[in-house]
This record gives structure tokens, C-alpha cells and sequence, in this order.
């Protein structure tokens, strides 16, 4: 007997917790397959870079902050670098340093909420969760001690940092530094074998490595599929080539690989942040800039490697106060593109999964 | 470090291999017509020695005259980078051919820029609207979008207490 059957249409979002932000899908089903899936975004575009053409070099860099609001340092540093290349500034080492330090930091918070959130999707209730949020709150702390934010730091400044650390940060931040492999220990043990999480991850949204380098993923997507890439290793900044560190990577390509990757990359962050607490030089943390900015006629395209893959800022100077262009290269909004391929033929469910596995920051992918 | 490749030398390789396709070469950066864009865009991914496969970004400048596409390749195997444009000279009506065919990763790229700059991208699949909705008046990241204090460019064109 046959049976007449329509396509079903899901609407998932805007307004939903699986979709980390205002981020709407729209599944086309056939039974419970997923034959087809518009993107709609543009929910928190707040046009960014057509208002940062109208202020001034450094009264842009606290809109980095709002971009991916959980990696603010990370944000800020690229976007400095950008206007430290258009201008030909050197960092002192010690504010390199220090930057270096932040960013790990804030790299260990970022993947904290991405595996914590993960795992809630796959069904791990809770649990991992809150112990996430337990070690990204020490982060938070120690962020608060140095600039007086948590989220929103705007610690990072052209020519280096807003302010030198405070005396308590090197005490505390040690303790952290060797409190957290102990930490990631339960957590590889709560999680990396975890039933549910192999269960529902395994095999699920399978991003091929052509493909994965074709769309221009990068980040943990990137290297979930195989293709060894980071931005610290191929294109170092600030003092990434003076420290020693693994890039890890997955072999098939699917949701549990790119969770295990920022699971590893917890690992190698902690390692990262051992070595630079330990050479953190003396001397100034930045440079002396002078109040009214004026870069020459150019343009200058700096790029990290922030928690979610590569964030580049192009800069077009025309000589003024403003910057003529202002892009942001996000990596959460490149990384949709292969979205659709990775969701095709799985159910709703999976779908979720398959989007958590990108961690997007709608802030990022809006702007 | 990623090296970045010569603009003059890139610029040699590709009249070779598409010949009248270079209008500028600079150490920093190469523009192309607009017409011979997929051709040069597919000669720099294939080729061996350039392997440009990934694309790290699209933008598009306005000049207030004219539109620049700009490019960011990057090659994974060679480690080096360079900088491709292309102009759009009809200020009215811009247009460039999409890159959707040599590099995937355009999809999203192209369509952000046509929403908001306004150019569009001949031979793209899905040319809509990403950010705005359909029917927002104007791209508003041209310079001549919204009459700002102080004409094209916002802001003051200067600091307060200067002169």
C-alpha cells in the first residue's frame, strides 16, 4: 500500500534555547528526514560597522566586545592588532604577554559554555553544565580583578592593554592554572565516554574535510573534520611562536569530534598559560599612543585564532579619525555555510545537536 | 608566518594564464576585471604552486565613485596569502560575477555584502537578503545612504580640540 505523504515544514526559533541566541531554522521534513533548511538571521543586527564608521579608532574597540560576547578579550585583541598593522605599532613584550594570557583565558571560558551547553543539548542534564560554569567564573574573577568587566573587558587597547595586572592576579591565576587540569580530568571522565553523548553525537552532522575547507569553516569545525589548522601555528601573533603547544584534531568529521577537539584544546590552553605565567616578562605593558589617532592612507586585514575559529578585522584608512571600512570577518557566520549540507537527512533533534557542535554567537553572526 | 605572496609577481602569472584580466598589480594586492574574475579565480584555486583553496573573506569598499570586491586567500598547503580584487565601476547599478562555483564559503559572504552594499553577484544561487529584510530601503553601508553631519562621512571629520 502507498500513502500520499507533503513535506512538513518546523519552524525552530528565533526565540529558542537550542539556538544559543536569535537564530531561526526553517526544516523542511519528509517523516522525520530533514530534506531541506533555510537560515533567517539578522534578529540582533545592530549594523556595527557602519556605526564604527563614524567613530573614532579607539572608540570602537568596546563594540568588539559586543560581537562574541562570551570571547570579549579575544575581540578586542584582533581588532587592535588590525589598527596596530595599519599604524606599524610594536607591543611592548610584556603587553604581548599579557594578551596572550587573556586570550587563553578566555579561549578555556569560551569552550567551558560550548562543551557545558553540548552536553545539555545531548541530553547530559545539567551537571556539566554548572561544573563548566564553576571554572569560567574564576575566569570571569580574574578578568574582573585586571579591568573591572567580566564580559564586556575592553582590556585590549591599541599598543598594547588597558591596565598592567594587579598584584593579587599572579597568585590567583597560578592556583587556577594548577587547579584546572585536575578539573578537566572529571570532566574527560564525566563526559568523553559519556553513553548519551556518543550516542546522540556519533556519526551525527558530518562535515566533510573538502567541504569544510571549500565553505571556509575554520576553528574547531575546521579541525573537527581533519585539516590541521590554527592561525597560532600557520600565522603567529603576538608571542604564540616562543610557546609550545598542540593543535588537536578529529578524524571523522562529526559533532563528537568537534567536541572532543575543544576538549583537547582546554588541555593545550592550560598548557599555553603555564608557559606564558612563567615568562611573563617585567617592563611596560604598552606603548604611549597619543589621544587623536590618525593612521595613514591604507588598508591592513589582521587575523586570530579566537575560541570559534579565525576573526579578522580589514581596515580601510583614508587618513581621518574614522575608519572608512570597517569588516568584521566573523567566524560564527562563515561556519553556518555549510549548514544546510550537514543537516540534510537527519531529524530534528540531530538538527539541534549538529548547530550546538558550531557554537555560534548570534552577536557574531549578526553584528 | 604566513608569507604574502607578491602582488607584481602573481599579477605576471595570471595575464599568462588569463591574459588581459590584471588592471592593477601592487606588491600588496592584484585587481582584476570583473569580467575574467571566475577565470582567475579558478586559475588561483587549481593551480599547484599558488593553491589559493581557501577563502578566508568577501568585502566591498565604497570609494564613493566606484565599488572594490576584495578577496582574502589563503593557501593551506604553501602557507601564504594574497589580496584580490575586482571593481564594480557602475555606481548605480553594481555588479560582479559570484564566486559560489570556485569557493563555497562566497555563499554567505556574497550575500551579506549585497544586503548591505548593494552589490549583486551575477550566477549566485540564493541572492537575497541576509541581515535586512526584503524591502528595507537602500544598502546602508554605502557612504551616500543616510545624509550624516558633516556630508559622506559621519562623524566629525576631525578630533574636538584640534585647530
Amino acid at each position: 500500500m502507498s500513502m500520499r505523504t507533503e513535506p512538513f515544514v518546523v519552524n525552530v526559533g528565533p526565540q529558542h534555547p537550542s539556538t544559543h541566541g536569535v537564530f531561526r531554522l526553517r526544516l523542511t521534513l519528509d517523516g522525520e528526514k530533514i530534506v531541506d533548511a533555510e537560515m533567517v538571521m539578522g534578529y540582533l543586527h545592530r549594523s556595527m560597522e557602519k556605526l564604527a564608521e563614524g567613530r573614532t579608532y579607539t572608540q570602537n574597540i568596546p563594540f568588539t566586545d559586543r560581537l562574541d560576547y562570551l570571547s570579549a578579550m579575544s575581540n578586542n585583541l584582533a581588532y587592535c592588532m588590525a589598527v596596530e598593522k595599519l599604524m606599524g605599532i610594536e607591543v611592548p613584550e610584556r603587553g604581548q604577554f599579557l594578551r596572550v594570557i587573556m586570550a587563553e583565558f578566555q579561549r578555556i571560558a569560551n569552550h567551558a559554555m560550548a562543551i557545558g551547553s553540548f552536553a545539555m543539548e545531548c541530553g547530559v542534564w545539567f551537571t556539566p553544565l554548572m561544573w563548566m560554569f564553576r571554572d569560567r567564573e574564576k575566569i570571569l574573577d580574574l578578568f574582573e580583578m585586571t579591568c573591572g568587566a567580566r564580559l564586556t573587558t575592553n582590556y585590549v587597547r591599541i599598543g598594547g592593554v588597558s591596565f598592567d595586572i594587579p598584584p593579587e592576579f599572579m597568585p590567583a591565576a597560578r592556583a587556577l592554572v594548577k587547579e584546572l587540569p585536575e578539573r578537566i580530568a572529571e570532566y574527560e571522565a564525566l563526559l568523553l565516554e559519556n553513553e548519551i553523548i556518543l550516542a546522540r553525537s556519533r556519526d551525527v552532522g558530518v562535515l566533510p574535510p573538502d567541504l569544510a575547507i571549500a565553505a571556509s569553516t575554520s576553528g574547531p569545525m575546521l579541525r573537527g573534520s581533519g585539516v590541521m589548522w590554527d592561525v597560532r601555528k600557520a600565522d603567529p601573533y603576538a608571542v604564540y611562536d616562543r610557546l609550545d603547544f598542540d593543535i588537536p584534531v578529529g578524524t571523522r568529521g562529526d559533532c563528537y569530534d568537534r567536541f572532543l577537539v575543544r576538549m583537547e584544546e582546554l588541555r593545550q590552553s592550560v598548557r599555553i598559560l603555564e608557559q606564558a605565567l612563567e615568562m611573563l616578562p617585567g617592563g611596560p605593558a604598552s606603548v604611549e599612543m597619543p589621544l587623536a589617532l590618525r593612521p595613514p592612507v591604507g588598508e591592513a586585514y589582521a587575523r586570530i585564532e579566537a575560541p570559534k575559529g579565525e576573526l579578522g578585522f580589514y581596515l580601510v584608512s583614508d587618513g581621518s579619525p574614522h575608519p572608512q571600512r570597517f569588516h568584521i570577518r566573523s567566524p560564527s557566520y562563515i561556519n553556518l555555510t555549510p549548514l544546510r549540507d550537514m543537516l540534510l537527512g537527519l531529524t530534528v533533534p540531530d538538527a539541534v545537536i549538529t548547530l550546538g557542535s558550531i557554537d555560534i554567537v548570534l552577536g557574531e553572526v549578526d553584528r | 608566518m604566513s608569507r604574502v605572496l607578491d602582488g607584481l609577481e602573481v599579477g605576471e602569472r595570471i595575464s599568462q594564464r588569463v591574459p588581459e584580466a590584471v588592471v592593477e598589480a601592487t606588491p600588496q594586492s592584484v585587481v582584476v576585471q570583473a569580467e575574467k574574475l571566475v577565470a582567475v579565480a579558478t586559475y588561483l584555486r587549481d593551480d599547484g604552486e599558488l593553491d589559493l583553496c581557501f577563502l578566508i573573506g568577501v568585502t566591498a569598499v565604497d570609494h564613493f565613485d566606484h565599488f572594490e570586491v576584495v578577496y582574502h586567500l589563503q593557501s593551506l598547503s604553501h602557507n601564504h596569502v594574497m589580496t584580490l580584487k575586482t571593481r564594480a565601476l557602475d555606481y548605480k547599478s553594481p555588479e560582479v560575477p559570484s564566486l559560489v562555483s570556485v569557493w563555497r564559503g562566497a555563499e554567505l559572504q556574497e550575500r551579506e555584502v549585497y544586503d548591505l552594499m548593494g552589490i549583486r553577484f551575477a550566477g549566485h544561487p540564493d541572492l537575497r537578503r541576509v541581515f535586512l529584510w526584503e524591502g528595507f530601503p537602500g544598502h546602508p553601508l554605502r557612504k551616500d545612504w543616510l545624509e550624516m553631519p558633516g556630508g559622506f562621512n559621519p562623524g566629525l571629520g576631525r578630533f574636538p580640540r584640534e585647530d
